[in-house]
């Protein structure tokens, strides 16, 4: 069971700013993710989720958001260490993205056709005239309706999951090995968004890319996710199989969460339990654990030291000094 | 087993508010006159009461005319056609100058905390505001006293009182909107999404408020939402709507234990549980397509391209809501032509 990961991401530290007023959106991060796996990550907005999926692809807008220190090893390189002429050469074409806003992230003067077939002719060096025909053939395979003919369409005249769709498409035009979907189906309706993370899993399964999902919807993961991320400020702060966060969740956090969303199969008229008070200010974090100021189950420990991620059992890792670890 | 008629013990008699028919169309311009072309049937048809101290949920995709019903209910939009009868009296017909009053009893909660607090204005003076406006708690100390107690009744502490909106975070504003609408002393009101824009770990801190009030207060409410889960949560009954229209009525356990509607059945479906175990157990039914413009809607039953139990007459014919023993569902399935049993 020692397959290598293929993506490992170690101690990932982003932040944004400078000085006494810098923020670290990403803080000391750790994950990796194995061949075909689709890994979650999870947490609300703020936690930092979005800022780890574009240090990965080295996307943060700099300045102000600067990658501080740690590793992205992919196919055996450092992707924080390589030049911006090789980084463009995987991005796109080894990893690619899905971002929440279809709208924004296609170009509304260009046909959708030519924007599938741009990283193809582009990467792979087929001729445009095959590189058209390969977005035909991925328009349909993201079941777009009438592929050939759309391929002349602008993306105004598509519907927002038929745009979500074509995003899917470009995403696996060069046949990634890993997919980031950054909030994918967050902007769209709720039949919609089963259609489209369906298809985003079974594009992956045949393909045998790898995912990372990320979404604050703990549903989502149970449903799609092997494995899940848990972050909060920052920080991950329970790791493990989707099965064993579900079923023996260890975090004050994670199960603060799953006490407050509302659930179709729960016994009508209960009541949720929210999480007090409201997520820190990155800018002002709390000495100690930062979840402590909303936790309660904490003690005196927990407002000075602060929590590393310790094993409480193979594969399953938190960031609590009062839940089960071994040492 | 025929069509309704108007019976002796109608369930909505004595109902606070009484929707009955309501149409509102957005009318298309067009041509080199813009004459009025063609019309978007936002909302087409819809029934519904809501009794005294009742929660009812308002349920649907995007465009499903949710949003819509609600501001014309408040008469914030024009009524194409049909009845809001509030308290008794029919307000369809009302200038903006007469419906003035009713609103104090009738106020909204919006979807958006940001966008809908005046950014100059504190929050002692959002929430006065509509005190001013129907002259309740004249004096300013009386006022300043009134607004502290509703700041403590949705969780704010006093101290915050001269503050401004971006002072606070989503879930504080949207307990600031929901103080300013209390502030009327409302016997409705009409909440438009209010938790969708906020964060898992806030938008239980605000389901819970929305509860506590309607028990402390006695206050009828209409919830509008897309999350079923949510919307369960808060409602006695619920309405599922779909393309203007509402596809299915009835009281909150029975919709969730045996929707009926091929449509609710879907929009259940599609939302995933958060557990592995009872996820894996349930159905996987994913429906196809998207919802149509109601510039052009379906044919017969709206919903007919995208149901998987499809028959001849739903393409032909529009099937009518129909109620029995509580529960009304407006599906060729159940009707006396359907044949289909209840499964």
């Amino acid at each position: 069971m020692t397959i290598p990961p293929l993506i490992e991401v170690r101690n990932l530290t982003t932040t944004f700013g400078k000085g006494p007023g810098a923020v670290r959106a990403v803080d000391d991060v750790s994950f990796d993710v194995k061949p075909g796996e689709t890994v979650a990550i999870v947490g609300e907005s703020g936690s930092g989720k979005s800022a780890t999926a574009l240090s990965i692809l080295r996307l943060l807008p700099n300045p102000p958001g600067r990658i501080a220190s740690g590793e992205v090893v992919f196919e055996g390189q450092d992707l924080t260490q390589l030049p911006e002429s090789k980084m463009r050469q995987i991005r796109g074409n080894r990893i690619s993205m899905i971002s929440q806003e279809p709208m924004t992230s296609l170009n509304p003067s260009l046909t959708v056709g030519l924007q599938i077939a741009e990283p193809i002719n582009q990467h792979l060096g087929l001729s445009w005239a095959e590189s058209y025909r390969k977005a035909e053939e991925l328009l349909s395979r993201v079941r777009v309706p009438d592929a050939r003919q759309r391929l002349a369409a602008h993306p105004h005249q598509f519907s927002g999951g038929m745009r979500q769709r074509i995003m899917i498409a470009i995403a696996l035009a060069c046949q990634p090995r890993l997919i980031i979907a950054d909030e994918p189906t967050t902007a769209l309706d709720v039949t919609v968004q089963a259609q489209i993370l369906e298809l985003l899993k079974d594009v992956t399964r045949e393909s045998g890319a790898s995912l990372i999902l990320i979404t604050h919807d703990l549903g989502v993961v149970a449903r799609y996710a092997d494995r899940v991320n848990v972050m909060y400020a920052g920080r991950i702060v329970e790791a493990t199989s989707t099965h064993a966060l579900f079923a023996s969740p260890l975090h004050p956090y994670t199960r603060g969460l799953m006490a407050s969303i509302p659930r179709l199969d729960q016994a009508a008229g209960s009541r949720l339990v929210p999480i007090p008070g409201q997520p820190p200010d990155l800018s002002r974090l709390p000495a100690g654990c930062c979840f402590a100021p909303r936790c309660a189950e904490a003690s005196d420990r927990c407002r000075v030291g602060d929590p590393l991620l310790m094993t409480a059992a193979p594969g399953h890792m938190h960031a609590c000094w009062n839940a089960p670890h071994v040492h | 087993m025929s069509t309704d008629k108007p019976s002796t013990n109608d369930p909505a008699a004595g109902a606070l508010l009484r929707v009955e028919d309501l149409k509102v169309h957005f009318p298309v311009h067009g041509g080199v006159f813009q004459r009025q072309v063609d019309a978007v049937k936002a909302v087409d048809g819809v029934s519904f009461h809501v009794m005294e101290g009742e929660t009812l949920g308002l349920v649907g995709e995007s465009g499903c005319g949710k949003s819509t019903t609600g501001l014309a209910v408040l008469k914030m939009l024009p009524i194409t056609a049909g009845k809001v009868i509030f308290a008794g009296t029919d307000i369809s017909g009302y200038s903006s100058r007469q419906v003035r009053p009713i609103r104090r009893s009738m106020q909204m909660v919006y979807q958006d905390p940001f966008g809908s607090l005046d950014p100059r204005m504190t929050v002692q003076s959002i929430i006065a505001e509509p005190m001013e406006v129907h002259r309740l708690y004249p004096g300013r100390r009386v006022r300043k006293e009134r607004v502290i107690e509703l700041m403590n009744i949705v969780g704010l502490r006093a101290d915050m009182i001269d503050r401004y909106p971006h002072e606070f975070s989503g879930g504080q504003r949207q307990r600031i909107g929901i103080a300013r609408a209390l502030a009327a002393e409302p016997r409705l009101i009409i909440c438009d999404e209010p938790v969708s824009a906020l964060d898992v770990s806030i938008q239980a801190q605000v389901v819970n408020l929305l509860q506590d009030l309607q028990e402390r207060l006695g206050l009828a409410c209409v919830f509008i939402a897309h999350d079923l889960a949510v919307v369960r949560h808060v409602s006695r009954r619920v309405a599922v709507m779909y393309l203007g229209q509402i596809v299915e009525i009835s009281s909150r356990d029975d919709l969730y234990s045996r929707p009926l509607h091929p449509y609710t059945q879907a929009l259940m479906a599609a939302i995933p549980v958060a557990d592995p175990v009872a996820e894996a157990a349930r159905p996987r039914q994913v429906i196809s397509g998207e919802v149509p413009s109601a510039l052009r809607p379906p044919s017969g039953c709206r919903f007919h391209p995208r149901c998987q139990h499809a028959m001849p007459i739903c393409a032909k014919e529009r099937p009518e809501l129909r109620s029995d023993s509580g529960r009304a569902v407006a599906c060729h399935l159940y009707g006396p032509t359907g044949g289909a049993s209840e499964d």
